[in-house]
């Protein structure tokens, strides 16, 4: 078995891995390659998909299942759960192609190994696009390997046996064994070369495209006997609460811990170096304080007194610098997409529409704060963490710790959601940081509410600016987005002031409309605060300015918004991508997964039908739509609003359409749609996190409020695109659902009050 | 010293009174399956019943807890088979789990008050409990199964 690898990405421009990322830094890979010719652009592209990731892929049957004498199969998941189902799916696939029965399957979660397993980070809606035919392959594999130990058993051919339903039956004798009877026999065969094997075909999928697989942890979340990152205990565990510096790059001058210790049950308390800045994945840095219980723990953070010195970005507060990022987003700037003529094409317009967008910072606030476990024994570490990325999570845990990388193990819990956040290990390092401060002891260290809050890895906060020229007809004849956004780059290198090509790429640069000029520019961002990945990530600001703007123009040339926007999506056509300059095209092949706009119609039309779209809806109320491409999937949503005379905003009904390729778990893809619709809700409507003096102004969940079940959209409808073609390569489904609720929102309120939101959230700006 | 019982068990404790339930269930009994979500009751995930009422642990100090009857998700049923966990699983409720404890303890709670609930019942009982993943219309989808096969305890 020879598994297919590539290093961490070596400056490769089109495959931004968060990792790549890292390596690409260093080598000055991030100078995006607009101006360049194509060719060049091309010979940056090494590897795509699951290939461009870091330790990419494996699909050796002994490194994912295991079979005992008793006919349980045990499926090893390496991708992280935090509620896209995962840890069901992609076992489904493997049971599947290897005809198991699904009842003796159980899942084992693997530890942060990519050596073994291959790439593990669990972002970026890639886990079944990347995993699917490798999982097929193992599952087929082994499914080979039993048949082959029982026709050695029987001393008949192999295609005299058949593999189905955990057992291989040789039909002419009648003779049947189970998979356990044979599991030992087939485990010592070699595992078959790939080209050799025979996946099922379609037709025959028994889970693969199917409803009827429940959730595998169900029982265990449903009784409180799931382990979260937090829940994670060992004999003789300690409990841990950190102190961090109030504003990014800030660090503690001076430090009184004696009231502190004086509360009983804290036991020692534990400086946490600040780090260098920008700090990548690095703690905050502060002071620790470990205790006996979590409850002690917080009381003697309480009873800290620290000194702090802010430092520069203590200057950081949102409204100047929302006025900042206006500002530049009203001047030329960095060309990053350029077709036609913009300046005179708008000369020469009829008409001119401008308009500017502000979607503020957003923490992604999973239910679980970040929360982890660390032990260190006999000089080797072990840790329980709830993380998307186990195998980073195990590099950074040895580096900092100064223990060698093969004797730290990450055990990987499942996450109470990560949506990006749980990406950083930083949280990790500072529970292993506090058990070295013991001795080894083991230490869980976790979040409040209010360190998540006051400490995250921020969504971007942007400004942009959209300008349109309409000919008489009120067609656009030319389009210029001006996106200013800090980046997230930033949190890797100093001096980061520009949108990456992987954030250009989320709706940006790739809009594929059928406009004759277009221009894209990025003026710079300096970055004041950690940004992060946030579920869809630039994606959601781009989406919300284009389909915004796009009714918006719809209005000024009398247009109905959905025709509209089908005709500037304009016919049915394959785009490729880096012709409109997304070097990226999400780590995909531009050949494998171009830009098809007849997809993109097919769900802002189902959408649209869904709702009944052009039906009455009566006072107070209004329909609004958008449709958005990203994570090479297509998503449209439809929305129904009612603002009633005091201004209160409600959401009566959401209907979304999603074409994501070829489905793995259609009951899944409706979760995560219908989970997309009630998150994009509450940054459309209520989330907002704002700084002063450094400091985020939120605390809670009383301040920064998310949707709640009487503000969620009470009648939520998914359309699945139908697609049975499993040859055809998957899209995303965690990611591409976010983007378009918030200006479809948007839309609606403006169909419903004649009110043009420009700026989210949309709080009370009904209200006025 | 608090003595209190929980999931049938007595338990004492001799430690700080202000403690909150939470943090005893969780780091004291080992009682993990009630949540930290806040430490404000902003958002439900440690509700647990006290003396059969649906409170949220992260606000219950131990002191107001002292001899009343705790029950957690742990202690719903014996075996997972309350009507309510019966139909959190039968319609895939969950997305990552983690505040689906609380939920399913505020929805018994519901349940027991209101047998038969309305939406705005639904929204009333369950608007306390957050659920970042979004999953609420199973939630309240879930909530009405329950209450068809008699989700009364």
């Amino acid at each position: 078995m020879s598994a297919r690898t590539t290093g961490a990405a070596s400056g490769g421009v089109a495959n931004v891995s968060r990792r790549g990322l890292l390596a690409g830094i260093g080598a000055g890979a991030f100078v995006l390659a607009v101006g360049l010719p194509v060719a060049t652009q091309a010979q940056q592209q090494k590897a795509f998909g699951a290939d461009g990731m870091p330790n990419g892929w494996r699909d050796d049957p002994k490194i994912f299942i295991a079979i005992a004498e008793d006919g349980t199969v045990s499926i090893t998941c390496t991708r992280s759960e935090m509620g896209q189902g995962v840890r069901t799916s992609i076992p489904m696939v493997i049971a599947d192609e290897l005809e198991a029965d699904w009842s003796k399957v159980r899942v084992v979660q693997a530890t942060g190994d990519e050596g073994r397993f291959g790439n593990q980070d669990t972002d970026g809606s890639r886990s079944l696009r990347h995993f699917f035919m490798p999982m097929r392959r193992a599952g087929a594999a082994a499914r080979t390997m039993l048949e082959q130990a029982a026709a050695n058993q029987w001393r008949v051919p192999v295609a005299q046996v058949r593999a189905a339903n955990h057992a291989v039956t040789h039909a002419a004798s009648g003779r049947t064994l189970g998979y356990g009877a044979l599991a030992k026999a087939a485990a010592e065969l070699p595992v078959p070369a790939r080209d050799t094997l025979r996946l099922k075909d379609p037709s025959a999928f028994k889970f693969i495209g199917k409803d009827a697989t429940g959730l595998i942890d169900n029982r265990d979340i449903t009784t409180g006997k799931a382990v979260y990152g937090i829940d994670a205990r060992v004999e003789g565990t300690l409990y841990a609460v950190v102190a961090r510096p109030p504003v990014y790059g800030g660090k503690a001058t001076a430090v009184d811990s004696a009231e502190a210790l004086k509360v009983p049950g804290v036991l020692k308390v534990v400086a946490i170096d600040p780090p260098a800045v920008p700090s990548e994945f690095q703690p905050l840095g502060g002071v620790a304080v470990v205790a006996r219980n979590t409850y002690a723990a917080m009381k003697g953070r309480d009873a800290l007194k620290i000194t702090w010195d802010d430092g520069p970005n203590a200057v950081y507060s949102s409204d100047t610098y929302r006025a900042s990022l206006e500002e530049a987003a009203r001047k030329p700037a960095k060309v990053v997409r350029n077709e036609g003529d913009v300046d005179r094409a708008m000369a020469g317009a009829a008409k001119k529409v401008e308009a500017e967008y502000y979607v503020p910072h957003l923490a992604q606030a999973p239910l679980e704060p970040p929360a982890a476990l660390v032990r260190i024994v006999d000089g080797r570490a072990e840790a329980w963490a709830c993380t998307q990325a186990p195998q980073v999570t195990r590099t950074r845990l040895a580096q900092r710790l100064g223990i060698p990388e093969d004797k730290v193990t990450v055990n990987v819990t499942l996450l109470g959601g990560g949506f990006g956040r749980k990406s950083k290990p930083d949280f990790v390092i500072e529970a292993g940081l506090c058990s070295k401060a013991m001795d080894g002891a083991p230490v869980k260290l976790t979040w409040t509410r209010e360190d998540d809050l006051h400490h995250g890895y921020y969504h971007t906060v942007s400004a942009e600016r959209l300008e349109a020229g309409l000919d008489a007809s009120g067609k656009p004849v030319a389009w210029l987005h001006r996106s200013a956004a800090p980046t997230i780059g930033s949190i890797f290198a100093p001096d980061m002031k520009h949108e990456m090509p992987f954030e250009l790429g989320m709706g940006l640069v790739n809009t594929p409309f059928v406009i004759p000029n277009i221009r894209a520019e990025n003026p710079e961002a300096p970055a004041f605060t950690r940004i992060g990945w946030f579920r869809s990530v630039s994606n959601i600001p781009h989406a919300f300015a284009v389909q915004s703007f796009v009714a918006e123009l719809a209005h000024a040339a009398g247009r109905d918004p959905k025709d509209y926007l089908l005709e500037l999506i304009g016919p049915p056509r394959i785009v490729d991508p880096i012709a409109l300059g997304d070097v990226w095209n999400h780590g995909e092949d531009p050949k494998l997964y171009p830009i098809d706009t007849g997809r993109l119609r097919r769900v802002v039309e189902t959408a649209a039908a869904g709702i009944g779209w052009g039906r009455q809806v009566g006072q107070n109320r209004g329909l609004g739509i958008a449709g958005h491409y990203s994570f090479v999937s297509y998503v449209a949503v439809a929305a129904e609003v009612e603002v009633d005379g005091r201004g209160r905003l409600s959401i009566p009904r959401v209907d979304i359409a999603v074409d994501a390729g070829p489905l793995v778990n259609p009951e899944r893809v409706r979760s995560q749609m219908e989970g997309a619709v009630v998150m994009g809700t509450g940054l459309a409507t209520s989330a907002e996190i704002s700084f002063k003096n450094g400091r985020v102004e939120q605390n809670n969940y009383d301040s920064y409020e998310l949707t709640r079940i009487d503000t969620a959209p009470r009648d939520i409808r998914v359309h699945l695109l139908p697609s049975n073609d499993y040859s055809r390569p998957l899209g995303g489904v965690g990611e591409p659902g976010v983007p378009p609720v918030a200006p479809a929102i948007a839309n609606a309120v403006f169909a419903a009050t004649g009110k043009r939101i420009r700026q989210l959230p949309i709080r009370d700006q009904l209200t006025a | 010293m608090a003595t209190l019982v929980v999931n049938g068990v007595e338990r004492r404790y001799d430690g700080d009174p202000d403690m909150p339930l939470l943090w005893f269930l969780r780091d004291e009994l080992g009682l993990t399956g009630t949540k930290f979500g806040c430490g404000q009751a902003l958002c439900g995930a440690c509700t647990v019943h006290l003396d059969g009422a649906a409170v949220r642990a992260c606000q219950t100090p131990l002191s107001a807890a002292e001899g009343t009857k705790v029950t957690t998700i742990e202690g719903l049923s014996p075996d997972g088979g309350h009507p309510v966990q019966a139909a959190w699983r039968d319609l895939n409720v969950s997305q990552c789990g983690y505040c689906q404890t609380g939920q399913i303890m505020q929805a018994v709670s519901l349940l027991n008050d209101t047998p038969n609930p309305t939406d705005d019942d639904i929204d009333g009982a369950m608007a306390g409990n957050l659920c970042r993943c979004g999953t609420y219309p199973r939630i309240r989808a879930a909530i009405k199964q329950a209450a068809t096969k008699g989700g009364k305890t």
